[in-house]
């Protein structure tokens, strides 16, 4: 039985009218459900910045012999972007995202440790200030600033003092260690929340998805984050007090960096996958008005995934000579994980199977994920194979491949998450017919810049690179992609513009605007501090469905 | 040799390439447009099979995308709202086992037979024994240019690899022995091979055995630092004749070096009284240097600034007089030289030939 209802007798805190007030609220915050949110406006403000830079390296590439940046823009410009939309986009929304509503989703009160999640959300945000200061302080008390340009992976020794002299590197070192401590903090605290506060009658097998994810994600974050700080460390050690680690000119190994940096890059990409997964699997049953199939099935797959996905980090590393006996045994190992990938993609096709499928905003930009999902592990199958990564490795093949992942899978799972829980954390409905708008746009936009981008690195085109020679077949496909580009600038405009219209316009949503099943949408929009009144308690993995059908409640069935 | 031709080609072998060429050549064509860095006109033995291995995993990659595509589409359609539908909730169903084992034992048997396709070919490229007969060519990657050193033929060239081209009947394949003098660079021809990773402290060795003569053309593929872009490579495919001819002449001096002609000595003075010595070499002469390209027969080159810049002597002048104007972040100083300098240099760099 789910008990939802109670009066609230708490007193209400007094309106605040200086906007100095609001600011020492929210700067002093530690509910999960501020902090969440502070997470989630400082990544879009940072996914608006790297955002703005792919459309500078777009325009830079859409003509041969292009001149709109210099080539130490141009290298600034992609690392920058890399760095930015990894670390301080696509982690901090995500964490943003479980900050809410993993509490809300077990029915508890708070995280487990309030303060240390405050702690790691200001840690994280003075990781990305302090990355972008090096455009001030790069080059240190002499001459002009300029930011970190030895490419997000930073591959050794270009990131060693006699290559990458000044600051600037030490920047991009420095931000990622900060940030990094900041996530794995989030990372211990989520899993401590669900471990010891979910509410009365959730066992393990009862948690929701998406709790059970970010539980996996929160593990791999855990086991990642690790190795690269230790790498920086010794990057840090090699720059600053003359150890050789990844010095090649005084016997250190430029394959060490490489191994350090994809043991820990690698899981990343699940750690950021599996939080848009996450919210695919709560919206696609809601708007197909059905269980999620094969729940079991689903959270041993994520389990999986991510016991896999840590053994499969050198099939980054295909072409750096590790010898057959190591590429085959990645190219085993990768493959692999094509299967519990497939097993999920399986089940909410199945999901959708039999249903009354709703095709409102948030349900829209998941089926899109589905369609983009399926088409970026198949050409990760691809890339799986060694001898074929020996022609599209670091080729515009691999960038359209994982932009695949990241945009066309993460970001389009964010944006129906951003429309699905804008109701219960603002109280007000997104409009749909800007979502509709903004879907249709980004569509577009994305398939012309990411389906032709694939076409380029078959023909030979390497990545990195900040302007090419006629003739080779290149020039019309990066017009194409550039064109793409704007297209989604414009649907991201018009994202933004319905996040602030809402904000006053957005019709009133009420408690449950979906007619949804999990314990979030049982309290007030936007929830109250302290969320639940009275501490639920659940019978089933879906408490709503039970209160809404007492005639035949899911616990039969489980 | 030939094993490795014919256990290279066993594993996906010509056949099974020109089969599965066949149904994808229109999109391959309208995709190509005839580049000439695409990995989908394989020219050599490795480039060959693993073309042949691309196109069997785009294959079965194909059909997986088609039917799960074709059932996203069915289901949308099939069961989505009806307006007129009032009849509640739809039927909850929770899972099947059965279903769930076939969707995870199936693909995992696809997963087998792409595994062990792929093996085949990373066994056929990277573990056979080296035959007796080969070209072999040092490759040393520089900020951001390539030396190759031939030991056997007893030369150093710059920027443009010249090789003969492999008669399958009696192979002479080209292997490389790669290592980098500063950061990662990598090697990559499409039409020849795969990439390989020009990586310092660590010696890589990749090869090809191109059968038809030609320019083939690729670029390093491993960021590099500021003109990454711009460290092109050239690889010149000769018939064995011509490939014999290019080897004498490199072996010989230059004629720039024992040029009576004043203007050319005059050059080749300001250029040993001037720090260009420090960088480069010009076998036969006090210029020693090995931080630079080697200059012995650079006027005999198509390009410069690896193949970045055609070989004019307006555009060698150019760039004597600063090389970061032609390409920005290349690691030549502007040597501040005064006109009558800079024409001399050029022309007896035109000289060495």
């Amino acid at each position: 039985m789910a008990v939802t209802e109670a009066v609230d007798l708490t007193a209400q805190p007094k309106g605040k009218h200086l906007w100095l007030e609001h600011v020492y609220d929210w700067v002093t915050s530690v509910d999960h459900k501020k902090i969440g949110i502070m997470y989630i406006v400082y990544s879009l403000f940072f996914l608006v910045i790297a955002g703005v830079m792919a459309l500078v390296i777009r325009l830079q590439l859409m003509v041969p012999n292009n001149h709109v940046v210099s080539p130490q823009t141009f290298n600034r410009l992609f690392t920058m972007h890399g760095t930015t939309m990894v670390f301080f986009v696509g982690m901090p929304i995500l964490f943003g995202f479980g900050n809410y509503l993993v509490p809300l989703m077990i029915g508890a009160r708070d995280m487990a440790f309030p303060r240390l999640n405050a702690f790691s959300f200001w840690l994280s945000a003075f990781g990305g200030i302090l990355l972008y200061f090096s455009y001030l302080g790069g080059e240190g008390l002499f001459g002009a600033g300029s930011a970190p340009d030895v490419g997000w992976f930073a591959y050794a020794p270009l990131t060693e003092k006699v290559f990458s002299p000044g600051h600037s590197t030490d920047y991009w070192t420095l931000s990622l260690l900060l940030t990094g401590i900041g996530t794995v903090a989030t990372s211990i605290n989520l899993m401590v929340t669900m471990i010891s506060m979910r509410c009365k009658g959730m066992t393990m097998t009862r948690m929701p998805l998406l709790p059970w994810l970010y539980f996996v994600t929160s593990f791999l974050a855990l086991i990642a984050i690790g190795p690269l700080t230790a790498a920086q460390v010794m990057l840090m050690l090699d720059r600053y007090v003359g150890s050789h680690f990844f010095d090649t000119q005084a016997g250190g190994s430029a394959i060490l960096w490489v191994h350090f940096f994809w043991i820990f890059g690698h899981p990343e990409v699940y750690i950021l996958v599996m939080p848009a997964f996450a919210f695919a699997n709560e919206i696609i049953p809601v708007f197909s008005r059905k269980a999620i199939f094969g729940y079991p099935a689903m959270v041993a797959a994520s389990v999986s995934i991510a016991f896999i996905s840590a053994g499969v980090w050198a099939h980054h590393m295909f072409t750096i000579g590790l010898g057959p006996g190591a590429n085959t045994f990645f190219t085993l190992s990768t493959m692999i994980i094509a299967v519990p990938t497939g097993i999920k993609i399986f089940n909410w096709l199945a999901t959708l199977w039999g249903g009354k499928i709703r095709f409102k905003s948030p349900m829209l930009f998941c089926l899109a994920f589905l369609f983009q999902f399926l088409v970026a592990g198949l050409t990760g199958i691809m890339l799986s194979a060694a001898p074929f990564d020996w022609q599209l490795g670091n080729s515009y093949f691999v960038i359209a491949h994982f932009h695949y992942v990241l945009v066309g899978a993460i970001l389009f799972c964010i944006f129906g998450a951003f429309y699905y829980w804008y109701p219960k954390a603002i109280g007000r409905m997104m409009n749909e017919r800007l979502g509709k708008w903004h879907f249709w746009l980004m569509v577009i936009g994305f398939h012309l810049t990411f389906d032709f981008m694939h076409v380029p690195g078959i023909l030979g085109m390497p990545r990195r690179i900040y302007t090419y020679e006629a003739g080779r077949g290149w020039e019309y496909w990066n017009m194409i992609v550039g064109i793409g580009a704007v297209f989604q600038a414009v649907a991201t405009l018009v994202f933004v513009y319905n996040l602030v219209w809402s904000y006053k316009h957005g019709e009133i949503a009420g408690r449950d605007p979906w007619d949804a099943w999990t314990l979030e949408w049982t309290t007030s929009s936007p929830p109250p501090d302290y969320n639940f009144a009275l501490a639920p308690s659940v019978g089933s993995r879906r408490p709503l469905w039970d209160l809404k059908h007492p005639e035949d409640p899911d616990s039969n069935y489980e | 040799m030939s094993v490795i031709v014919e256990r290279a080609l066993g594993a996906v072998g010509t056949g099974e390439a020109m089969l599965f060429h066949r149904p994808f050549g229109f999109l391959g064509l309208a995709i190509e447009g005839g580049s000439p860095t695409s990995i989908f006109r394989p020219d050599a033995t490795p480039a060959h099979s693993i073309f042949g291995l691309s196109m069997f995993i785009l294959a079965i990659t194909g059909t997986i995308f088609a039917v799960v595509t074709g059932l996203l589409i069915y289901a949308l359609i099939k069961f989505r709202q009806r307006e007129a539908d009032t009849s509640g909730e739809p039927a909850q169903i929770f899972g099947s086992t059965q279903i769930e084992t076939a969707w995870t034992v199936i693909p995992l048997l696809i997963v087998v037979v792409m595994f062990l396709t792929a093996a085949r070919v990373i066994l056929a490229t990277q573990a056979i024994p080296k035959p007796a007969k080969t070209l072999d060519v040092q490759v040393v990657g520089h900020q951001f240019w390539w030396e190759y050193r031939y030991p056997k033929q007893g030369f150093v060239t710059a920027n443009e690899l010249h090789i003969p081209a492999s008669d399958p009947a009696h192979p002479l394949p080209t292997y490389l022995e790669m290592s980098s003098a500063d950061v990662i660079h990598s090697f990559w021809v499409p039409r020849l091979a795969g990439k390989l990773d020009v990586v310092p402290q660590h010696v890589n060795t990749m090869w090809f055995d191109p059968s038809k003569p030609g320019l083939y053309l690729g670029q390093c593929a491993q960021y590099c630092g500021v003109n990454h872009a711009k460290m092109l490579l050239r690889v010149y495919v000769d018939s064995p004749e011509d490939f014999a001819a290019w080897v004498k002449r490199q072996q010989a001096v230059p004629e720039g070096v024992t040029s009576t002609d004043p203007a050319i000595a005059e050059g080749k003075l300001v250029f040993e009284k001037n720090a260009c010595v420090n960088c480069h070499t010009v076998s036969g002469t006090v210029a020693k240097g090995r931080f630079g390209p080697d200059l012995t027969h650079v006027g005999s080159r198509d390009t410069i600034a690896s193949g970045a810049i055609e070989n004019t002597p307006e555009n060698l002048r150019k760039w004597i007089e600063d090389p970061n104007q032609m390409k920005p972040g290349a690691l030549m100083p502007a040597m501040r030289l005064n006109d009558r300098d800079l024409d001399a240099v050029t022309k007896y760099m035109t000289a060495l030939r």
